[in-house]
This record gives structure tokens, C-alpha cells and sequence, in this order.
């Protein structure tokens, strides 16, 4: 099938264009609007859990914040933990998966026995435990360098790391089964007949047939990433102050809301920004994997 | 099969014992002592402290003594909740921890079951269609979403079950509920699958020709068959259910080990922390292997090797 038919069959199907639509939105809002506002609206302030208003739609925290702003920053932090973790861990899950079904045999089942054992250990757990220990060692190793832009990020940038080491058990599988079918093809019995070397052909001939799967799985993988770091931010374990990602605002608004006064949007605007983008991002997963189906 | 049963048990002990070895070496290795945040201690003191938590020495002399400890069944002291063990500790929490995975894991079985075999008979019709797409609502929706949004609703507003925290049954409600969604929906997608392959098996076509009826077909001679991948991902399921409650005791304050394990990081308290991980990483050995065993059970086709 032509790229250009597989793109028309996505383009008829209205989840994947209404989702793709939201998350075009979303991302444009988040990455664009913060630098029309105006700069009063970054600094805290003395107008403390104002309730939305038209000068703070989504209202204020405990700081004088304004939500609105501080939900868009930290839309910016999730979506890119989300891409940078996704892309690391489909990195290291289709390298793991190719060399697994390809050596096949001995090796394929050792290292596929490694991914149902890591499948059963509670992973981020251990997560919890990496990021605690490795974190001060990064921050120590920056600034012996002088890098300041990776001291105040380097929290970020362990959660990216630590993350895609965790995600990528089932990108490991779906690649090597489809491996397991692809090696049998007779392009690449007719690679190897011209003696073309293993990493060649893992490389140039199954990589680019297995381009459509990876994509697929980078839109489900996403949003999967996305709810790990905030898991870990809700914990405050993840990202840490002063930046902020949607865990970290979920988790001030739920600790805020009390019986005695309705700060409800402290926990409901964070909270629907987040459903919109997991929501989007599955659903738009799950559309594209039915229509790239080959066996429909 | 006793012989693997054998085997299945020392591959336990292998597992159980890297464990140990990485969570202390990580604990040990990581800058910063669990005595660090106090006030300045003279170097006395702080010998005797060392002394007393077993602190002392090279690194191998206190990883050789820990697992010694560890094979008298000893977790040692808290670092920070001072002179009590962490074995008294998790005798506390574990119930409650054990008791919500237990309720939320009957809850996603059973309807997750039920769910998925009632989608699977009305393929294509409405049932089907809101049921799948209330599954893939509750796969999308993260635990810490739902949990403050549910107190929000059913607590503050509705005024009908309490914020948290745990004592008698209404306490029980909604941390099993919002512990539980994610799963019903993934065992329902699973079980509809596979009962929707079974139901077009020749089996079921003689069981029709017979003339049995219809729901002695689905529930005797589908439902056993059907229901092995679900079988298969129990194990998953108790891993991420002992994940997904850490999560749920911090929204709704319940005192069970998931709070102690977050506490535990943040405090740097390391026998803590491998208490909890030890204790977490037998269990879920362990339902595994039962898990395993049921399987076979179900299935005679497959026999454990």
C-alpha cells in the first residue's frame, strides 16, 4: 500500500482527526500563549485562592499563581517528558526486540525470558528507588562541570531517563515477533545470500519495515509515560519545585480540597487538562493501530 | 511436576536475593546518610548511632551482615521511626495493603469477567460499543485522577461515603473502586478478545448442534476456555495493583505500607525501603507461581515444564 493511501485512509477517519486536532491545539496553546501574557502573571501575588475570574480564568493558589498560567507550563513539562521518555524507550525496546528476534534460538530466549521477569517486578518501584539514588549524583557531576542549566533539571532529565528504562519491556515484544515473521522473507534470505553484514540488515532492511509499528506504539507510549511521571510528581518524587508538571498541580489541588472551602479548581482544571491529553493520545492510538491493521 | 515446583522455588530465591543485593546497594551507594538532616551530632554520637543501626564498617561487612540478619528473618530497625523494627512496621500495614489489593483484585476479576463475555455476545451492538469505550475511559484515566476527583464528588459534594482514611466498610468503597477501574477495563478487553475467538471454535458449534442452550454454551464450555489469557495476566495484575496503592493510600490516607515505602525514600530510611521491596517482591513471586499452577489446572493442553 502507497503512503499516500495509507494517509487518505487515515485522513476518513474522524477519531484520529478529532484527537489529532485536540492535541494539535493543546500543544500550540501550551507552547504559545505563555509568551503573550502578560509578566504579572508568572510572579506569585497577593491575591491568594481567587476564585476564576476574567483576569485569572482557571483562578489562583496558595502563592497568588495564576492557574491558567501555571496549567500551560506545566503542560509543556508533561508533553515533553512524555515524547523525550516515549523515544528513549522505544529506542531501547526495538534495538532489544530486533537483536532478539533476529539472533533467535538460545540467545532470543534468554533475553525474552529477561522481559517477562522484569514484566512481574513491581517496575516503578524500583524506579523510585533509581531516581532517589542517581539524582544527587547527576547534580553533583553538573556542577563539578559548571553546567547550570542540568543542575535545575536535572530531576527532569533523570524522570526522562529512568522512564523510557522502565517502558519499553512491551516495544521489545511486539518487535521481535514481528522480526520473527520479517526475517523469513526473502529479501532478506537475498540480503544475506549477497553477504551483506547482520547490523545491515537489521538496520536498513527490517528497521524501515517495522517503522509503522513503532510509530503506532510512540502514540500509545506517550500518554503511558505521561502517567508514570505524574505518578511519581503526585508522590512528589518527580518533578520538584519550582517547575511543575500536571502530577505535581494535581497534587497541590487534591491536597487542597476541604470540607470546610470549595477550592475545587485547584483540583478540576489540572485534572481536565490532564484527561484531555491522556484521553486524545489513546484514543488516537488506538484508531490508528485499527487502520494500519493489516489483517483488516 | 514436583520437580518444578522445586525449580520454580529456587529461581525464587535467585530473584529474591538480587533484589536484596541492588536495593541495598543503591540505598548505600547513594549520597547522603539517614542521619544527615538532623541537627550537627558529635562524631560519638554519631559512631554510636552507626553502631546501633549496624552501620558500621566496609560495605561488604554490612552487606554480608544483612543478609545474615535477613535470613533470621530479621528486617532490622527503622532509621527513622526510631526503636521500632521494620518488621513491627509492616506487621502493621501490611493487612491494610493486602486487604484493598484483595477486595480491588476480586472486584477486577470478577467484573472485568462478566464485562468482557457480556461485550463478547453482543459484538458490534450497543452493549459492546459502551462497554469498550467505558474501558478505554478507565485505561486512559490514572488512579490520581480519579481518586480526588471521586472524594470531590462522593464526599464533599454528595456527602455520601467518607474523605478516607480506614476503619469499617465505607471506608473500603472507594479507594477499591478507583484501585480496581483500570483493571476491569484492561480483563474486560482481554476477555472479549479471547471469548470472541472461542465462540467461533468448532466446539461451540457442536455444543449449538446438540442443542444445548445458549447459557450453558457461554458459561460451561466457553467461559473455561475463554478465560486462560485472563488467567495468564493475574500475575501482571497483583504487580500493578501493588503499585497502583501506593498512589491510592496517599489520596485517601490509608495507613498501609504503600505510604511507609514513599516516606521511606524521602527519609532515607534503607532498611525500610528493603523491608517493603522484599516483602513486596514475595508476593508477587509467589502469585506468580500460583498463578502458574492454576493455568495448568484450567488448561490440561498445557502441563508446567
Amino acid at each position: 500500500m502507497s503512503d499516500h493511501l495509507i494517509l487518505r485512509r487515515i485522513l476518513r477517519s474522524r477519531t484520529i482527526v478529532i484527537c489529532g486536532g485536540i492535541l494539535l491545539v493543546l500543544t500550540l496553546v501550551a507552547f504559545i500563549i505563555p509568551w503573550f501574557l502578560p509578566a504579572s502573571y508568572r510572579d506569585t501575588s497577593s491575591l491568594q485562592y481567587a476564585s476564576s475570574s476574567w483576569a485569572h480564568p482557571f483562578g489562583t493558589d496558595l502563592n497568588g499563581h495564576d492557574l491558567f498560567y501555571r496549567i500551560l507550563t506545566a503542560t509543556q513539562v508533561s508533553l515533553l517528558v512524555g515524547i523525550c521518555g516515549a523515544v528513549v524507550s522505544l529506542s531501547i525496546g526495538s534495538v532489544y526486540g530486533l537483536v532478539a528476534g533476529y539472533a533467535g534460538g538460545r540467545t532470543d530466549n534468554a533475553m525474552m525470558r529477561l522481559v517477562d521477569i522484569l514484566y512481574s517486578v513491581p517496575r516503578l518501584v524500583f524506579i523510585l528507588v533509581l531516581i532517589n539514588t542517581f539524582n544527587s549524583s547527576l547534580k553533583k557531576f553538573a556542577n563539578s562541570h559548571g553546567w547550570q542549566g542540568l543542575v535545575d533539571y536535572s530531576s527532569i532529565v533523570i524522570l526522562v531517563l529512568a522512564l523510557g528504562v522502565i517502558e519499553w519491556l512491551t516495544m521489545a515484544r511486539i518487535v521481535r515477533g514481528q522480526v520473527l515473521a520479517l526475517k523469513t522473507r526473502q529479501y532478506v534470505t537475498a540480503a544475506r545470500a549477497l553477504g551483506q553484514s547482520h547490523i545491515r540488515i537489521l538496520f536498513r532492511h527490517l528497521l524501515p519495515n517495522l517503522l509503522g509499528v513503532i510509530i503506532i506504539y510512540l502514540t500509545l507510549t506517550i500518554p503511558a509515560v505521561i502517567i508514570d511521571e505524574s505518578f511519581l510528581s503526585f508522590l512528589g518524587l518527580g518533578v520538584q519545585p519550582p517547575n511543575a508538571s500536571l502530577g505535581s498541580l494535581l497534587s497541590d489541588g487534591a491536597s487542597a480540597i476541604n470540607p470546610v472551602r470549595n477550592l475545587s479548581w485547584l483540583l478540576v482544571f489540572p485534572a481536565a487538562t490532564m484527561v484531555a491529553i491522556l484521553l486524545s493520545l489513546n484514543f488516537l492510538g488506538d484508531a490508528l493501530r485499527d487502520k494500519l491493521d493489516p489483517r483488516k | 511436576m514436583l520437580a518444578t515446583l522445586l525449580r520454580r522455588l529456587v529461581s525464587l530465591v535467585v530473584v529474591l536475593f538480587c533484589v536484596v543485593s541492588a536495593t541495598f546497594l543503591m540505598v548505600r551507594l547513594s549520597p547522603g546518610g539517614p542521619f544527615d538532616s538532623e541537627r550537627k551530632i558529635s562524631p560519638a554520637i554519631e559512631r554510636a548511632l552507626l553502631a546501633k543501626y549496624k552501620l558500621d564498617g566496609t560495605l561488604w561487612q554490612q552487606y554480608s551482615g544483612y543478609i545474615g540478619d535477613l535470613l533470621h528473618g530479621d528486617l532490622r530497625l527503622s532509621t527513622k521511626y526510631r526503636n521500632r523494627s521494620v518488621n513491627e512496621i509492616l506487621a502493621q500495614t501490611l493487612p491494610v495493603t493486602l486487604t484493598l489489593g484483595s477486595v480491588s483484585f476480586l472486584i477486577a476479576t470478577l467484573s472485568g469477567v462478566w464485562l468482557g463475555a457480556y461485550a463478547a455476545t453482543r459484538r458490534g451492538r450497543f452493549g459492546d460499543t459502551a462497554a469498550m469505550l467505558a474501558a478505554l475511559l478507565a485505561i486512559s484515566l490514572p488512579s490520581f485522577i480519579v481518586g480526588p476527583l471521586s472524594i470531590l464528588v462522593f464526599s464533599l459534594w454528595l456527602g455520601w461515603l467518607p474523605v478516607g482514611g480506614w476503619g469499617g466498610l465505607s471506608h473500603l468503597v472507594l479507594p477499591s473502586l478507583v484501585l480496581a477501574a483500570p483493571f476491569v477495563a484492561t480483563i474486560a478487553r482481554l476477555m472479549r478478545g479471547s471469548m470472541l475467538e472461542t465462540l467461533n471454535q468448532d466446539f461451540i458449534r457442536t455444543a449449538r448442534a446438540k442443542g444445548l442452550s445458549e447459557r450453558t454454551i457461554l458459561y460451561k464450555h466457553a467461559l473455561r476456555v475463554a478465560i486462560l489469557p485472563v488467567v495468564s495476566y493475574l500475575g501482571p495484575l497483583a504487580a500493578n495493583l501493588l503499585t497502583g496503592s501506593i498512589v491510592v493510600e496517599t489520596v485517601f490516607n490509608i495507613p498501609g505500607a504503600g505510604g511507609f515505602f514513599v516516606n521511606s525514600i524521602l527519609n532515607r530510611d534503607g532498611f525500610l525501603l528493603g523491608g517493603v521491596v522484599i516483602v513486596y517482591c514475595i508476593l508477587l513471586v509467589l502469585l506468580n507461581l500460583v498463578v502458574d499452577i492454576a493455568y495448568t489446572a484450567l488448561d490440561r493442553r498445557i502441563s508446567l515444564q
